[in-house]
């Protein structure tokens, strides 16, 4: 312990100098009794402790600086000059010197035996951990190069797998080690291992220890190879031993071998079954069967929603804005209006195994083929070829389906005669007995497979000469025939199918008389064709209605006016109502109809009784139009009005105003006034004929009043629908004011029959209410908006202190401007500090070097003095 | 058969021979007298070729004519002063050379006089020909005149052959259209046409006076048509287009005037407007007054009764003289009083349904832009329009309901149409009176306008849409409609199937299995498939 004691001080640098200076450094008082006191006292004295003050109180915050200690600091700042500036000004002029810190290296009296011994205990000491300190059995581990002995012997022969670079590694790795240490590892180990037997010999030079440590390891090498070889060897040849044994061993027949080499390849188809069973998909839990309750209510929910989704339509966005809906308002919602509508909205979705993007190519692949539609005969046929033979193809599929309902009583020969017999084209030029008789065949041998039409005139050639019923069927098989999922391009070919029948349908219903029960048969295809392409049947409806409506305004430019639609048309309009909704508020091919409607409404003057009946049948379509959406359509009641105004026998001061197409008067304006009165009592009420649009056959006055009649009483009924849908207008009263006055005051009621005179008392009740209140117009409510309010801004401060409001980049240089300032300031102040102490310091230098100058001018004086005195004294004491 | 073709190639091969010796004859004819008096009598056969059955005859006779005329007038071989009879010819003597003038002279007036009578041919082609060479005289004679010059007259122009050929022109039995608009190329000569206008006004004055109130359609027509086909110049320096060159300076010349041309141009439309006129004409000439007639008359007070008449017929001609008053009214100072009363009683639902709706409500904008009108009376007018849009067809609907919507912005004291305050609550009947014609008396002010309410469920989407602009406070900027004027059904229809075009169609949700099937079932009710 006395040792450490010494050692560290002699360790210490400056002590040294100290020492070396000879003269202990002079202290000032305070500082002797900073050291003295402690830091408490130091705290609590009053004449110590400068307080800072603080200009606010801030709750929670800590400071670091309210009280300095301006006495300690600065006796601290000394001392840490003294121990570092003073050092470098005393060594200002002076060379550098070697500290040797090796114990005893220069101590001359001691023997070297013991300088070894005392540096070896002192290294003891140093690695000795403390808690070692009383651990006192502890033998001490001996080890070779850094590895202990104990373990070196334990896994002697453990080494020889390990391949010849590890040990390179790891002997260079020691290498280095020896080499980089500095040696003092080296010299350490010399002398705790060889501590016993070289006690006495001198030490040896760096160079020879290296020499030898090369030596030995390349001896080592040099030795575990050869160990390993030799283990190779024995190796193999223990190996070649077991086999001479092993065929001794393994006694069994050969047999053994061969049922394990069929045993193997069986194995392995068992593992391919097994590795193939795991990665086989796993069953996916089909949907359970449903009841019959279950399906019920999905059915019921789904006609909700899609009511709903009707409903929403009907509304369009006008009533968004209404209040009486909830409507959910996003959080994200930046109330601009904008809503994502996920019905309008077309999505990238898979159709049929294809993008529905194609939709368009294919419409306008579509196009281009009706472009090419009118093609000869010729062409067909080769079309009808080809389809034989994709009927073999599709036979397959036919077999499996069961599109044979209601045909069972067609046997199976039949059936293979049909698949081979094309579908008859009868020509004109057959007579009419030789056609009957094709029919029949051909009836007999409908077959089961189509092809698509290429054209009209294709279909046409395959329904022609067939009854209704069994061009249904025919329409039906081509449609399944080419159903979508079957073949590519089938899609294409049933869409161009709804044009056709669209067209043949308009062809039925312009023959005379119209086929209007083939029409009424083939409603449910086309449905089914329309549910299955909605975009092609839109733009096959808005092409009709675009060509007929091009046609009337033609005619409207030249004349003016127009003439009705045909009946096929009114049946095209009628087709719409029944494929597309009607009560949307903006729909493609409804809107489009409408108005075609009210143009037809508006310029056809009515001057026969068949154009009374087209004109009926519009109002009729009109009314189905809007009867869901209750929308108002000044066009009927006009034409209402109009036609009842057909019906006044005497024209003279009318209290109503007649719109065109109608006019007060005029030629054909008593067109539905009753010839005679006959023909009233002999009436009875009938449903009109649809062919009336065509044309009448009504020879006698009678059988026209008839007609009249019911048109009349038709029109009141209209009227009376009318006047209920649109009860809840608020200018419902002058709506039907004009109808009120005619049927009150000019139609001749009393000649009418009983049905007509019920009809007119209840619309006459209906409309002739007490007129209707409404509260006047005021603007819709809407939220106020908020007054502006001075309150301030509140901004976070987070920082505090700081400077705010610029970027931070330009915080950051005002951070590094401020810090330098300081920085700057703070080493001005030092460096000034610093010369203060030096000149403080050499002035004490002079100072104590004049004392000491005028110590000794003053002994010298004194010893002259006493030399003189001295002299003196000889002198008086010789005298 | 075959023989039967034959026989028609013959046929037609003799035909084409005689043609061609007929049109050589002519030729050959036309020589001999042009070149050599001799053969002065082949005249006669040319025009009696003027009378032929056959129309490429007749045309090549009247070319012949044509020809030979114009050379004899510049030769100066037909007789110049007042031409004695035939009769005074023989008697009379002459020598041989003025003999051969005489009689010259007198073929040219009888090849006038057929020429005159070939304008009512059947064939067009021969009427043309035949009014182009009347004109062509007309300005031959004009170089050369035929009136003898016993008194001191610098400017020569054939007017009893023009006013000839236009009483021809203006027939009383044959509508001649076709040759009016032939005839057109020659008004825009200045003088053709300052005498063409005075010829007119006589004509007229003649014809209607005999007729004594008696609507003559087809003669007012061709009239019409002639004078409507007038384009007058504007500026003075546009009169220098004349058929006749006059030699001395035209300065003096009425025809070069256009202070003349402007009064010629106001009497004949005075004259012509002054007999009663059928309908028809009437539309056709307010159509046209206020932007071809007014500008060019010296003075257009004169049309103002004319206009305040036509105002007061009623409909469409009402509707289309309020152009012409504003034009007066605008440019002229006319007071006109009870004009808004008048325009408020021309609204009834006919204003939505006639051809001429554009322009009457362009006019009525205009005229109900002032700010200075008081408040009932554009209370009363919006009121009405409203009313009416119960009956209108969606393409106007568009325009009248931002009409209305503009009339309120424009006068915000009117906005208790659309937003009354006070007591709101209390339900109360349409104070409005239709009937009474006096905006002033109408109760507008105290209504509300329901009938907008009522459009906002029209069936058409942009209808209901404009419709429900009056649920709110009306924006402060007017809405421009100058291109819903035009608006057609049409122009509507197309746009509503060009809308959404590439969007997924919604179908009906219950699927159809017959025709008459469908929401209410309206047409199974009355009409079987049979």
């Amino acid at each position: 312990m006395k040792f450490t004691e010494r050692s560290n001080t002699f360790l210490l640098p400056h002590e040294i100098h100290n020492l070396q200076m000879g003269k202990p450094q002079k202290k000032s008082l305070a500082d002797k009794v900073r050291r003295t006191k402690t830091s408490t006292e130091i705290k609590n004295n009053p004449f110590e402790v400068k307080i800072n003050r603080k200009k606010f109180e801030v709750l929670g915050q800590k400071t670091k600086h309210d009280v300095g200690l301006p006495g300690v600091s600065r006796s601290k700042a000394i001392q840490k000059r003294k121990d570092t500036l003073l050092k470098e000004y005393k060594q200002k002029d002076k060379s550098n010197k070697f500290i040797d810190r090796r114990f005893g290296e220069y101590d001359t009296k001691m023997a070297p035996e013991d300088k070894i011994l005392k540096r070896f205990a002192l290294e003891r000491q140093r690695t000795h951990d403390r808690k070692d300190m009383y651990n006192l059995n502890e033998e001490e581990e001996l080890t070779h190069y850094g590895q202990s002995l104990a373990e070196i012997e334990k896994f002697n022969d453990a080494v020889d797998s390990d391949s010849d670079s590890e040990e390179k590694g790891l002997l260079s790795a020691e290498l280095t080690a020896s080499h980089f240490g500095g040696g003092g590892g080296l010299l350490r180990k010399k002398t705790a291992g060889e501590k016993g037997n070289e006690g006495d010999q001198k030490q040896k030079s760096r160079q020879e220890l290296i020499d030898e440590l090369i030596m030995k390891s390349k001896q080592q090498k040099r030795e575990r190879q050869n160990q390993k070889e030799e283990s190779q060897v024995l190796t193999e040849k223990l190996d070649q031993d077991w086999k001479s044994i092993q065929v001794l061993l393994s006694k069994k027949p050969p047999k053994s071998e061969n049922k394990e080499d069929e045993q193997k390849p069986k194995l392995e188809e068992y593992d391919m079954m097994v590795r193939e069973l795991g990665f086989e998909m796993k069953a996916q839990p089909s949907e359970k069967m449903k009841t019959p309750e279950e399906v019920a209510r999905e059915e019921k929910e789904r006609l909700q929603k899609m009511e709903a989704d009707r409903l929403r339509r009907m509304q369009g966005d006008l009533e968004e804005s209404g209040g009486e809906k909830q409507v959910h308002w996003s959080a994200d919602d930046l109330n601009d209006g904008f809503i994502l509508d996920k019905e309008d909205k077309r999505t990238l979705s898979y159709q049929d195994g294809k993008w529905n993007i194609e939709e368009e190519v294919e419409k306008e692949e579509e196009e281009e083929v009706e472009e090419g539609g009118d093609d000869d005969e010729e062409e067909g046929e080769s079309g009808q070829e080809e389809g034989s033979q994709s009927d073999a193809e599709s036979e397959e599929e036919n077999e499996g389906s069961d599109e044979e309902e209601g045909h069972s009583d067609l046997d199976s020969e039949e059936e293979s005669e049909g698949e081979e017999e094309l579908p008859p084209k009868p020509s004109s030029s057959l007579s009419e007995e030789e056609r009957l008789a094709e029919q029949e065949v051909a009836k007999a041998e409908l077959p089961y497979t189509f092809t698509a039409p290429e054209n009209y005139s294709d279909l046409k050639s395959l329904i022609h000469g067939h009854s209704p019923e069994k061009q249904l069927l025919i329409v039906e098989r081509i449609q399944k025939c080419n159903h979508p999922s079957l073949a590519v391009g089938n899609k294409v070919k049933l869409q161009k199918l709804f044009g056709f029948l669209l067209e043949y349908i308009g062809e039925l219903a312009t023959r005379s008389p119209p086929g209007l029960d083939t029409i009424n048969k083939l409603i449910p295809q086309l449905c089914g064709l329309c549910q299955l392409f909605p975009a092609a049947a839109c733009k096959a409806m808005q092409t009709v209605l675009s060509d007929s409506a091009h046609e009337m305004e033609e005619a409207i430019e030249v004349k003016g006016r127009t003439s009705f639609p045909g009946l096929d048309m009114l049946i095209y309009l009628k087709i719409t109502a029944l494929l597309f909704p009607t009560s949307d508020f903006r729909h493609p091919v409804v809107t489009p109809a409408l108005m075609y409607i009210s143009q037809a409404l508006t310029k056809c003057p009515v001057t026969t009784l068949e154009e009374v009946t087209s004109g009926l049948v519009l109002c009729c379509l009109v009314l189905e139009y809007v009867t869901l959406s209750q929308r108002f359509v000044p066009e009927l009641i006009n034409f209402l009005l109009g036609l009842l105004h057909l019906a006044v026998p005497v024209k003279q001061s009318l209290g109503y105003p007649v719109v065109p197409p109608f006019r007060p008067v005029g030629k054909s304006c008593n067109l539905l006034v009753m010839r005679n009165a006959e023909g009233a009592e002999s009436w009875s009420k009938k449903t009109l004929p649809l062919a009336g649009v065509q044309g009448l056959s009504l020879p006698s006055e009678v059988e026209r009043d008839h007609y009249r009649l019911s048109s009349l009483a038709t029109c009141l009924d209209l009227v009376k629908r009318c006047a209920s849908l649109y009860k809840s207008l608020p200018s419902f009263d002058h709506v039907f004011q004009p109808i009120r006055i005619l049927l009150a005051k000019h139609l001749p009621v009393e000649s009418f029959p009983a049905h007509i005179k019920d009809l007119h008392r209840e619309i006459l009740e209906l409309i002739s209410g007490a007129p209707t209140l409404h509260p006047p117009l005021v603007f819709e409510k809407k939220k106020p908006i908020p007054l502006k309010l001075f309150t301030p801004k509140i901004v976070e401060v987070l920082d505090y202190g700081k400077k705010r409001g610029s970027s931070k980049q330009e915080r950051e240089r005002e951070r590094l401007k401020h810090k330098y300032k300081k920085e700057f300031k703070g080493a001005l102040r030092e460096i000034r500090k610093d010369t203060k102490f030096l000149a403080r310091e050499k002035l004490s230098e002079i100072m104590s070097r004049d004392s000491e100058r005028k110590r000794k001018v003053k002994e010298l004086f004194g010893s002259l003095a006493t030399q003189e005195g001295e002299w003196k004294a000889l002198k008086r004491r010789k005298k | 058969m075959a023989t039967s073709t034959s026989s028609n190639v013959n046929m037609d091969e003799l035909e084409g021979t005689a043609k061609k010796s007929s049109k050589n004859g002519i030729n050959s004819k036309l020589d001999l007298v042009i070149n050599n008096r001799k053969h002065a009598n082949y005249v006669f056969d040319i025009l009696e070729y003027l009378q032929a059955d056959k129309d490429k005859d007749v045309v090549s006779a009247v070319n012949a004519s044509k020809k030979l005329f114009c050379v004899l007038l510049k030769r100066g071989d037909l007789f110049v002063g007042k031409l004695p009879s035939e009769e005074d010819i023989l008697s009379a003597d002459h020598n041989a050379e003025q003999k051969y003038r005489m009689f010259m002279r007198h073929r040219y007036n009888i090849c006038k006089d057929l020429l005159l009578e070939l304008i009512h041919h059947e064939s067009f082609k021969v009427k043309e020909s035949a009014l182009v060479t009347l004109m062509k005289f007309v300005s031959v004679e004009g170089r050369f005149p035929l009136l003898a010059k016993d008194w001191e007259e610098h400017y020569h122009f054939p007017r009893e052959l023009l006013k000839a050929v236009a009483g021809q022109l203006l027939s009383e039995n044959e509508d001649m259209a076709l040759l009016i608009s032939r005839f057109q190329e020659f008004l825009e000569m200045a003088d053709v046409r300052y005498y063409i206008m005075r010829s007119i006004s006589d004509s007229v004055v003649r014809v209607m006076g005999k007729a004594k109130g008696v609507i003559l359609p087809v003669y007012q027509g061709n009239v019409f048509l002639l004078t409507s086909s007038i384009c007058m110049p504007t500026q003075e320096a546009e009169l220098s287009n004349f058929l006749v060159k006059q030699a001395a300076k035209q300065g003096d010349w009425k025809a070069a005037k256009l202070k003349e041309h402007k009064r010629a141009f106001e009497q004949m439309w005075i004259c012509f407007l002054k007999y009663k006129l059928p309908s028809s004409m009437y539309k056709k000439v307010l159509v046209i007054l206020h932007d071809s007639i007014l500008p060019h008359m010296s003075k257009p007070t004169l049309m103002i009764d004319f206009l305040t008449a036509a105002y007061d017929v009623g409909g469409a001609i009402s509707l289309l003289a309020l152009n012409g008053l504003f034009v007066l009214i605008h440019q002229h100072n006319l007071d006109y009083p009870d004009f808004y009363k008048k325009l408020y009683s021309l609204l009834e639902p006919s204003v939505f349904h006639v051809k001429y709706r554009a322009r009457f409500f362009h006019l009525t904008n205009i005229f109900l832009s002032s700010s200075h009108l008081p408040i009932y009376l554009v209370a009363a007018f919006a009121k009405r329009l409203s009313r009416l849009a119960l009956t209108a067809p969606p393409a106007t609907l568009l325009m009248i309901l931002p009409f209305i919507c503009n009339l309120i912005r424009r006068h915000p004291a009117c906005r208790v149409l659309i937003h009354r305050l006070s007591a709101s609550d209390e339900p109360c009947d349409d104070p409005y009176l239709m009937e009474v014609d006096d905006p002033a008396h109408c109760h507008a002010l105290e209504s509300s306008l329901w009938e907008l309410q009522t459009l906002q469920k029209h069936y058409h989407p942009d209808v209901a849409k404009a419709a429900i602009a009056i649920n709110k406070p009306l924006t402060e900027q007017e809405d421009d409609i100058s291109k819903l004027l035009e608006l057609s059904a049409y122009e509507m229809f197309e746009r509503s199937l060009k809308e959404k075009e590439n969007q997924a169609v919604p179908l009906e949700l219950e699927v159809a299995t017959q025709l008459l099937q469908g929401s209410g079932a309206v047409l199974r009710a009355h009409f079987s498939l049979e």
